[in-house]
């Protein structure tokens, strides 16, 4: 552990955490910024070594090409907890990993901002646990981070308009794209809720996009189960009504399935240190925050999607404006009243979330896709039959079906299925309690413990 | 520009800076193990880190998230 504390610790190195750090750092506060990738961009910005044009990336690498030098940039830092010490400061835990392996390294702040961005929420179906399903956010990140394609025969499904850069995605690099099922709308393209929000350029190359390739838009219809021996060979495509039961089914050949239906913020480091949340239009719990993006927690701030699902531009925004706000409170001298263009921006951008996720909704008819077998919980392999028994024993909450029936409390702790638990016991889902949010050895953990660190003992 | 990575002996390119789970299935190679209780074939899911399903032996060391871990030179990797 260092002596002295830093000003601000930023953990995540997407849009919002490098913004934080680059105003924070630029006005002269000593930064460090954490990330677990091998180079920053978080999802949205998630690029190969050489990387490919895309609309704001441009403006990302310049910010983050400013931040290094000016901040201490540790990437390949995976958090698993920050905690409060006696005397205020904050101790943040990592991971990393070198050429002799694994080891903890552990920082000292004044003050924290969570920027960790969110993961793909997906439902369960019968076979999507075979290889070659894989959630829209991981075909994106094999084709930006890799340049790989997930598959040669894809079909795309789920919810939201996430789904349509990952169809124009992979369509551009060469994948045959079969059909982009959305589950909600019922509209089409051409009357997309994107261009209602303003974003008719966006939504018009996305249509053109997807026309030029002659992939199939379908908007009331989604995949509802996966077929194959050892890797996915087919999927059962289904009509849906409003409220996502179905109408009727046919079969598509394909050799990979990419799904999404919305995303889940990543705020366990928020509540770990004990800030409060709320609920998001779509359920999610996220961070609560005031004008300035500080948590109800003194020191601690949170940007981009752990206070809310917004996007990139608005992760971005809220990155500035809590880096404004803690340099007004590290130097008071250097304070300035809140920038109303910035002020402007977050009220649009939030606006735009909130539109979309009401737009996008998970209706409950999906669960009528289940049979007793499907798998709800993949680490554990829980399957429905005994979520139900667990529901008819008694559990009246997704808690005591997961200490019943065992669904979250495998490797993954909760993050794949944990939504998809909650809308099956009947109730929203609730913040995570996860103390430690990676998995950490013992080793680490005998470290991290402050009695025992030899570099606490030489300050 | 690429390198090779050993996969159950056999060789697989890599692109530097992919993981090992981007070129295992840039090679094909779409599971690498099996679960504990079903024996249920698994490889990506998530890609980002967050679902585990991708874990996979690098070297003889315990199990890691393969969507996760760069591939390095001469790694030789181990499926179920």
């Amino acid at each position: 552990m260092t002596g002295a504390p830093y000003d601000l610790v930023v953990v995540g190195g997407g849009p919002a955490g490098v913004a934080g750090a680059l105003t924070a750092a630029l006005a002269g506060l000593r930064v460090a910024l954490l990330d677990s990738g091998a180079r920053l961009g978080g999802q949205y910005f998630r690029h190969a070594a050489v990387p490919e044009r895309e609309p704001g990336l441009d403006r990302f690498l310049l910010q983050a090409r400013l931040l290094d030098g000016r901040a201490d940039v540790l990437t390949r830092h995976q958090v698993w907890n920050v905690s409060r010490e006696p005397g205020g400061d904050l101790t943040v835990h990592a991971l990393t990993r070198d050429s002799s392996g694994e080891r903890p390294v552990t920082l000292r702040a004044r003050r924290l901002l969570i920027a960790t961005g969110a993961h793909d929420r997906p439902l369960p179906f019968p076979g999507w646990d075979l290889p070659g399903v894989l959630t829209a956010g991981g075909a994106q990140a094999l084709l930006k981070g890799g340049g790989v394609l997930a598959g040669r025969r894809v079909v795309i499904s789920g919810t939201g308009p996430f789904l349509l850069p990952v169809a124009s995605g992979l369509a551009r690099a060469g994948a045959a794209v079969l059909g982009v099922y959305e589950a909600n709308g019922g509209l089409g393209l051409a009357r997309h809720p994107l261009l209602a929000l303003g974003k008719a350029g966006e939504a018009a190359a996305y249509a053109a996009a997807l026309a030029r390739h002659r992939v199939p838009y379908r908007t009331r219809h989604a995949v509802i189960a996966a077929h194959g021996e050892r890797e996915v060979e087919a999927v059962t495509v289904a009509r849906l009504d409003p409220d996502w039961n179905v109408l009727s089914t046919r079969i598509v050949g394909c050799d990979t399935l990419a799904v999404g239906y919305g995303f889940v913020p990543q705020i366990e480091l928020g509540t770990q240190l004990g800030c409060e949340t709320r609920g998001d239009p779509d359920g999610s719990p996220v961070l609560r925050v005031d004008a300035a993006q500080r948590t109800s927690v003194p020191g601690v701030w949170a940007a981009g999607e752990p206070t809310g699902v917004a996007g990139w531009r608005q992760a971005e925004v809220e990155g500035r404006i809590a880096g404004r706000a803690i340099v007004g409170e590290a130097r008071p001298i250097a304070r300035r009243g809140p920038d109303g263009v910035l002020l402007r921006r977050r009220r649009q951008w939030r606006a735009f979330g909130e539109a979309l996720q009401r737009a996008y909704p998970v209706r409950p008819g999906w669960q009528s896709w289940l049979r007793d077998d499907t798998l709800v919980c993949r680490c554990e392999e829980v399957p429905l039959a005994r979520v139900r028994e667990a529901l008819e024993l008694g559990a009246t909450d997704a808690r005591s079906v997961k200490l019943l029936a065992r669904p979250g409390m495998g490797w993954c702790q909760g993050r794949v299925c944990g939504y998809a638990v909650s809308c099956l016991a009947g109730e929203a889902p609730r913040p995570p309690r996860r103390p430690v949010a990676q998995p950490v050895t013992l080793g680490a953990l005998a470290e991290a413990a402050p009695e025992d660190s030899p570099d606490e003992a030489a300050q | 520009m690429t390198f090779h990575i050993t996969v159950d002996g056999r060789p697989v390119p890599v692109v530097p800076g992919q993981s090992i789970g981007a070129a295992l299935h840039a090679a094909g190679v779409r599971s690498w193990r099996t679960t504990r209780f079903g024996g249920r074939p698994r490889g990506l899911f998530c890609g980002i880190g967050v679902c585990f399903d991708c874990l996979i032996s690098v070297n003889g060391r315990p199990p890691e998230r393969a969507c996760l871990l760069e591939a390095e030179p001469g790694d030789e990797v181990t499926t179920a």
